[in-house]
């Protein structure tokens, strides 16, 4: 099976049209890959359906928007795999999952 | 519909939200100067406006699985597919499916039919932003009223 890295990586390079090879644990994907917000819309949609959750990327936006978060934290891609995890192991520890 | 005015959907028929399902009625004008220009001698409704027909029948569905707490706004139309002539005087029904309710945007599955032929269907994504005044609410509020939107769907939980 698959690293979350590597399941978003494949559905940037999918959706967004960038070599696969480009997209790494470290990259940006704002500032290094230029991924616009409405891209984004299309990345969040799929990662949302692949791992099963619901990104909270309106609370993430807003943390960075009140300076308690950096966009290094939702953005590089290793840190956003890591965010995933966070989100699917919740989701399974949740009553009734 | 109401061309002029980019009113395309008439009702209602059927809002579905625990299957988060819509089915809408949107009658294609008999006359237009739209189809004076498309074509001349061959009027059919342009793909654009079928596909905003679409868009709009899955924007009330989104308006009522999140109880008008946000406005849907088009963002993304993938997989249009314009599959057949949708001539003056058709009567459409749309229907339209929520696929996913993301954190700001939500995505759709809408069919639009001439009876029982598909003569449309897109997969549409919207962002979803607050009403950006009391005076935007109001007005969506009025035209849910008069397209008929069950709004004892929404209330009565």
């Amino acid at each position: 099976m698959s690293s979350t890295f590597d399941q978003i990586a494949n559905i940037i390079a999918e959706t967004c049209d960038i070599p696969r090879d480009t997209i790494k644990p470290e990259s940006h994907a704002i500032d290094d890959l230029g991924i616009d917000s409405l891209d984004f819309l299309d990345i969040a949609f799929a990662i949302d359906k692949a791992f099963g959750i619901k990104m909270p990327l309106e609370k993430w936006t807003q943390e960075v928007n009140d300076g308690k978060a950096t966009t290094e934290q939702y953005f590089v891609l290793q840190n956003l795999a890591d965010r995933i995890d966070e989100l699917v192991a919740a989701k399974n520890a949740a009553p009734g999952a | 519909m109401d061309l002029d005015y980019f009113k395309l959907i008439d009702r209602i028929v059927d809002l579905n939200l625990d299957e988060k399902k819509i089915t809408v009625e949107a009658q294609v004008p008999a006359a237009h100067t739209i189809f004076e220009g498309h074509f001349p001698g061959f009027p059919i409704m342009p793909g654009v406006l079928l596909t905003e027909a679409m868009a709009q029948s899955s924007g009330w569905l989104i308006l009522g699985v999140m109880k008008f707490e946000r406005m849907p706004f088009l963002a993304i139309v993938k997989e249009a597919k314009m599959r057949g002539f949708v001539p003056p005087g058709t009567l459409l029904t749309i229907e339209a499916k929520l696929e996913h309710e993301g954190s700001g945007f939500a995505v759709t599955k809408a069919k639009g039919r001439a009876g029982k032929d598909l003569k449309c269907s897109a997969e549409i994504t919207f962002g979803l932003a607050p009403f950006p005044d009391a005076s935007m609410r109001g007005y969506m509020d009025a035209m849910a009223a008069k397209i008929g939107f069950p709004l004892q769907a929404i209330t009565n939980d």
